[in-house]
């Protein structure tokens, strides 16, 4: 066993401190991604024509590599993990911002005029009614992120020791340790998906209104929760052989 | 009292959706605004809540401009309901009918009190308290809509197709038992439809409004019937307008005779003497209880007593409420009856007297000369068609199944 968890010096962890800091490392940003996130997409929801713009914004910032961002960063914030947690940040907004605008967007017309009539002021009417209906959605959104956060705190690499579990990856290779690289590559995969199922859990508490199994689903209810649960399914599939695609760009890197 | 008073609303393209419309709509009863799509009759109901902002004219409410107060403040003050109940998906039952309390700082014990309250009113199982929206049926959906309106107690109620949305023998279970509560609770209701039909049955006074936002005529729905103002109103009441407005005259004042009535254990001569007697075809059958059995054929009374046997009997069809049905009910039971007369029973379903075609045509002659072209509907006749609504076994029958569909 010591040959997969005994970890190099020169990573200056244990074994969990990695799960640590990696954990940290791929969640504290998605939580700042989502704090930006809610103000943003409720601007997109109140001002229509600024959402194709800041969704063109998004798409473009994820689009910028982070060893980019890194380049730039560097100068201001250090080799630190502030450094890997910006562009992480950054890159959540593409599913954080597009989740919230349809979750809100989903709530029924009917739903909306009630709320109206009855006396619910804009803000209110936001935080009482448009929100909690759009947890499924806010979900979904938060659920790609964190996942995708995950495998992508490996990049931290390229800034000395930032990667966590990713450094781990790169000192594998680097003192030629294969059973190093096995434990970085499903360590990354088990935190994703426990991490995934722990957020599932916290949305069926968040959520005891929406149908559940195969019964008669409510109008408009199941419709942001349902469709998400499918296309998650098969991003996680698709998320965790990620490591490995991390690993050629480290190699690249480090030639 | 709710006064329109020459309102108007243009959108900034230059449509205008409500053209110089004017109606006082009266306390404590249902007006109901009804055309066709494009006419407008959502848009001024939105108008009275502010929920649409009218470009000209005003609306007062008791004398005050809508505008006077918040505009909040004024929507609390007034119950809405939609087509498709609009209920909160993700609270409760009990806390979607306690919503607006909770906003006027009832505190959460007595809100949910009062919820559950309404829900026995608008006829809820309390079992639903703690279900979800996605959990009930269409019309159990509504119901909660009612109620969840109701709850502040708001002297006026509007209602936007609430029942469109809903299928017809629910719709006619909710109609009924809006014009139920309604007799218990006189709000000031103004309701809006596309349906002809459910504006001439829920409504004191009707408004028919045509595309463009003007109004076409404001009148009871007697009135109505009996006199369209022009070509457009009749073409929207449809071409049976004579035969539904029977609906509005009481069948209290229709002839009725007992002499072709005979119970099923009259001995033959008593059988013998009553075909005499009365001279018809027909002897209507009743049980031993006054209910009425059938009819007995031609043959059966020509042969006298003996053959009186239950099993031959011509079915009587549904008999009508003698004084709390309508003249349209009694027309119909004649009509549909294999012998071209009605059966008219009492609350508790004995015979009172059977009455023919002829009769009721000269009930229905004799009640356009005492009402003439203008008549006013009388409300009674309209609680009475609630009430009768209500025992409606068939609807009572189709409440159970809707209830069932949970």
């Amino acid at each position: 066993m010591n040959a997969y968890f005994d970890m190099p010096s020169d990573l200056q962890h244990s074994y969990l401190g990695l799960i640590g800091l990696h954990l940290r490392e791929a969640l504290l940003p998605v939580l700042f991604g989502l704090v930006v996130a809610l103000p943003v997409a409720q601007l997109c929801v109140r001002f229509k024509w600024l959402y194709s713009p800041v969704l063109w914004v998004t798409t473009v910032l994820y689009a910028i590599p982070s060893l980019a961002f890194f380049v730039v960063l560097i100068d201001y914030t250090g080799a630190t993990e502030t450094t890997v947690m910006i562009p992480l940040t950054v890159y959540s907004l593409v599913l954080l911002v597009p989740a919230i605008v349809d979750g809100v967007r989903s709530v029924s017309p009917d739903t909306m005029a009630a709320a109206t009539a009855m006396g619910f002021g804009p803000v209110q009417r936001y935080l009482k009614v448009q929100l909690p209906i759009a947890v499924p959605a806010i979900f979904a959104g938060l659920r790609l992120a964190a996942v995708s956060s995950i495998s992508l705190v490996s990049v931290g690499t390229l800034i000395g020791n930032q990667g966590a579990l990713g450094n781990l990856l790169a000192d594998g290779q680097f003192y030629h340790r294969t059973p190093l690289i096995v434990t970085s590559v499903v360590t990354t995969a088990l935190l994703a998906i426990l991490v995934d199922g722990l957020l599932v859990l916290i949305q069926t508490l968040l959520t005891p209104w929406a149908p559940r199994g195969g019964k008669s689903a409510g109008k408009g209810a199941g419709k942001s929760g349902r469709p998400s649960l499918l296309r998650r399914r098969t991003t996680s599939a698709a998320r965790e052989p990620e490591p490995a695609a991390a690993r050629a760009a480290l190699e690249d890197a480090v030639r | 009292m709710i006064q329109i008073d020459s309102v108007t609303k243009r959108y900034p393209d230059g449509t205008v959706a409500v053209d110089e419309l004017s109606l006082e709509i009266p306390d404590g009863s249902i007006t109901v605004l009804v055309g066709p799509s494009g006419c407008g009759k959502t848009t001024t109901l939105r108008m009275i809540n502010r929920m649409v902002e009218l470009t000209g004219g005003r609306i007062l409410l008791d004398g005050a401009d809508i505008h006077a107060q918040p505009v909040n403040a004024l929507r609390r003050s007034m119950g809405y309901v939609i087509q498709n109940a609009g209920l909160f998906q993700h609270r409760t039952i009990v806390d979607n009918i306690a919503t607006v309390p909770r906003m006027l700082g009832w505190d959460r014990d007595r809100a949910r009190k009062r919820a559950r309250d309404l829900m026995d009113r608008v006829g809820l199982d309390a079992s639903l308290a703690k279900r979800y929206p996605y959990q009930l049926s269409g019309g159990q959906q509504q119901r909660v809509g009612v109620a969840r309106a109701l709850a502040a107690d708001p002297p006026v109620l509007l209602m936007d197709e609430p029942f469109s949305a809903v299928d017809p023998i629910v719709r006619k279970v909710l109609q009924a038992e809006l014009l139920r509560i309604q007799a218990e609770l006189g709000k000031t209701i103004v309701f809006v439809t596309h349906d002809i039909d459910e504006a001439i049955k829920l409504g004191d006074m009707v408004a028919v409004l045509r595309t463009g936002g003007k109004l076409a005529q404001y009148a009871p729905p007697d009135e109505l019937l009996s006199a369209p103002a022009d070509a457009f109103v009749e073409d929207f009441l449809g071409t049976d307008r004579g035969i539904r407005r029977l609906s509005f005259f009481t069948s209290a004042g229709l002839e009725l005779t007992t002499a072709p009535i005979i119970a099923v254990d009259s001995s033959a001569a008593q059988v013998a003497e009553r075909t005499k007697a009365s001279g018809a075809p027909y002897l209507l059958l009743t049980d031993t209880d006054g209910k009425p059995l059938g009819w007995t054929g031609p043959a059966a009374a020509a042969k006298g007593g003996a053959a009186l046997s239950v099993a031959e009997l011509l079915p009587h069809g549904r008999p009508f409420v003698f004084g709390k049905e309508s003249l349209r009910d009694a027309l119909d039971c004649a009509v549909l009856s294999p012998t071209g007369w009605a059966v008219a029973v009492d609350d508790g379903g004995r015979v009172v007297g059977v009455t023919s075609q002829t009769t009721i045509a000269e009930a229905i002659r004799g009640a356009h000369a005492e009402r003439g072209a203008a008549g006013s509907p009388s409300a009674s006749a309209k609680a009475a068609a609630a009430e009768a609504a209500a025992v409606d076994p068939a609807i009572a029958e189709s409440k159970a199944a809707e209830s069932k569909a949970v």
